[in-house]
């Protein structure tokens, strides 16, 4: 076998290895699930009303809301979904599998593709659930199919990029407990971003924040393409910020997993 | 030391290894023979699994020579690891996954096809008494059913040389002659063995040969016949009432009292067998003295570290061990 057919063979192995293990954990899978889907029904009845109407523009109301928060709901979907990922590569690195591991003559990378391919995976089915729930709630989307494609595409490019993050935290984490810590972070941003009110409501400091932070072009432009409206500069700055967060995840991953790890 | 009819399973020299300022070995040099079963004493912190660590790829030595199976570990360790079954101190099964999936994803990572995978691991489930669990996740495992199934995945792959780091500790005295028994049959297969105890005894039962480490140091090394005879039967301890008594039999057998000087015992080294013992308290009966009680120790690692370093069995704080 090749150098890489054996690394694909070995990231097979590691990936169902990882799916079972959600099915294991299924409560785990669930409290993250739950988390986006207790902020969509908090937004929409508890505060929706009023923040429709403010949002400016044709209709206001509850029904104007949905449509505006979903965005900011699917981030913070991620971001749990990813906290996740942190928390299962710490339990690899600090328990005995690991060392087992690396004893054996397997492609190395594997155990962190492995961790990837099967937190993207399941985030995209965690985002799935979401917008269902969404749907259920009064979310009305008018999108063409292509721009679906595009959306389903921009979440895929998000996720790829957090999930390196996050598996960089989780192998940073000297104990679970920093790994399960360290992403909530994530789970924050879109709230200081525009994902839950526009940014111009905001007093200037936070503002100047909010509009430059990742989240925002990503809200953005999944906003545009969701609703049908333009969606301008957002939609390259959001794959840039995409590029720059999976390429500094995975460096960073990188360089962590490769360290003597013998502290 | 040269076993010229065997092949060298693993050749060690001039292995060193500090941790900072923490010298933990100090030029070690082995040498086990194929199809042999090599064991490595130490009381805590003498450095056994650090041994193991650097033998089995997971780290690197700071200077010496590392070859198993003819591959050095540094610049082929690839090859060292498709040799090699390695069960570590601490567990390293996957809790979430049951002990048939544990088994089954060391066989997908061995690149077995799937009938051989499953047959392997059928095969092991069963030697190692794990068939009715086998569907049980490894979480719900007792101690001992989470050593065999540790073990039992450091098999799948049909490994040459096998590392095993204190495979009995914690397990109670029924599982560690199980365990025995596995070691046992696993030597019947030709399969070379590296193994590491704090149990004189167990290394005994099992070893073709000891090495007694101390200070990152092999400081005797030989047959289990071999090291024994250095503490033949191992010792008495004979207890008396006062000072006076202890220093005066001290004079008679010509032993120093314990360094602490605070029990009023003493240690003799002797087979413990009814001629030496008669011939023991006839000694101190022709000094008068007294003596209070006597208790006979049959040989454990204490005494082959008093045998051969003179002293107890050192402490395992890491200051002992620290290099002024
Ligand atoms: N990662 C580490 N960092 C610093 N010091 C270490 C590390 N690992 C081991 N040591 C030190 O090296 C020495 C030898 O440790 P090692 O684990 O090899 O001993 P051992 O013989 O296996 O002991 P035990 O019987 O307790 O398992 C100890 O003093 C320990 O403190
Ligand atoms: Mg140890």
């Amino acid at each position: 076998m090749t150098t890489l057919a054996l690394a694909a063979r070995d990231s097979a192995t590691m990936l169902r290895r990882q799916l079972r293990h959600t099915t294991r954990d299924l409560s785990t899978t669930l409290l993250l699930l739950a988390v986006p889907i207790v902020f969509l029904l908090l937004f929409v009845y508890v505060l929706g009303g009023t923040l429709g109407d403010g949002l400016g523009g044709g209709s206001g109301g509850r029904a104007a809301y949905v449509n505006y928060v979903v965005p900011g709901i699917l981030l913070i979907t991620i971001a749990g979904a990813v906290q996740g990922t942190s928390i299962s590569v710490a339990l690899d690195m600090t328990g005995g599998i690991m060392a087992r591991f690396r004893t054996m003559a397997i492609a190395r990378v594997s155990v962190l593709t492995g961790h990837v391919l099967a937190s993207v995976l399941q985030t995209l089915c965690q985002l799935v659930v979401v917008l269902g729930v969404a749907l259920l709630v009064g979310f009305r989307p008018d999108a063409t199919a292509l721009r679906w494609l595009a959306v389903a595409g921009l979440l895929t490019a998000t996720t790829f990029a957090l999930v390196w993050l996050a598996v960089a935290m989780g192998l940073a984490a000297k104990t679970v407990e920093t790994a399960s810590n360290l992403p909530t972070l994530l789970t924050l941003l879109p709230l200081f971003g525009s994902g839950f009110v526009p940014t111009d409501s905001m007093p200037v400091g936070l503002r100047w924040f909010a509009e430059y932070q990742p989240f925002t072009p990503i809200m953005e432009t999944l906003r545009g393409l969701l609703l049908g409206s333009p969606i301008g500069a957002d939609g390259g700055v959001a794959l840039g910020w995409c590029a720059v967060i999976a390429l500094a995840g995975y460096g960073w991953a990188k360089r962590l997993y490769n360290r003597d790890r013998t502290r | 030391m040269t076993n010229p009819p065997n092949r060298t399973a693993i050749a060690v020299t001039g292995l060193r290894r500090s941790y900072g300022r923490q010298v933990v070995l100090d030029g070690i040099d082995l040498h086990v023979p194929e199809g042999t079963v090599f064991s490595l004493l130490g009381p805590n912190g003498a450095g056994k699994t650090t041994m193991v660590q650097i033998l089995s790829t997971l780290i690197r030595a700071d200077a010496g020579t590392v070859r198993v199976c003819g591959h050095d570990v540094v610049s082929d360790a690839d090859r060292v690891r498709a040799a090699i079954g390695v069960t570590g101190q601490f567990s390293a099964v996957d809790d979430f996954l049951t002990g048939q999936e544990n088994l089954q994803l060391m066989a997908d990572l061995h690149h077995l096809d799937r009938a051989e995978g499953r047959r392997r691991t059928a095969d092991l489930l069963d030697r190692f008494g794990l068939a009715e669990a086998a569907r049980r996740p490894a979480v719900a495992y007792s101690g001992g059913m989470r050593r065999r199934l540790d073990l039992a995945m450091g098999l799948i792959g049909d490994p040459r040389v096998i590392f095993l780091d204190e495979p009995t500790t914690g397990l109670d005295p029924r599982s560690r002659r199980d365990m025995w028994q596995i070691v046992r049959d696993l030597v019947g297969r030709g399969v070379t063995i590296f193994l590491t105890t704090q149990y004189l005894e167990e290394a005994d039962q099992l070893a073709d040969r000891i090495a007694l480490l101390d200070r990152g140091r092999v400081v005797a090394e030989g047959t289990p016949a071999e090291l024994k005879r250095r503490v033949p039967g191992g010792h008495v301890q004979l207890r008396f009432a006062d000072g006076r008594a202890l220093a005066a039999a001290a004079a008679v057998l010509d032993v120093a009292p314990d360094p602490g000087g605070e029990s009023l015992a003493l240690r003799v080294p002797g087979d413990g067998g009814v001629r030496s013992l008669r011939a023991l308290l006839d000694r101190l009966d022709a000094a008068s003295v007294e003596v209070d009680g006597l208790t006979v120790h049959t040989p454990d690692l204490d005494d082959v570290f008093f045998a051969v370093t003179g002293q107890p069995t050192p402490g395992t704080t890491p200051e002992a061990v620290t290099a002024r």
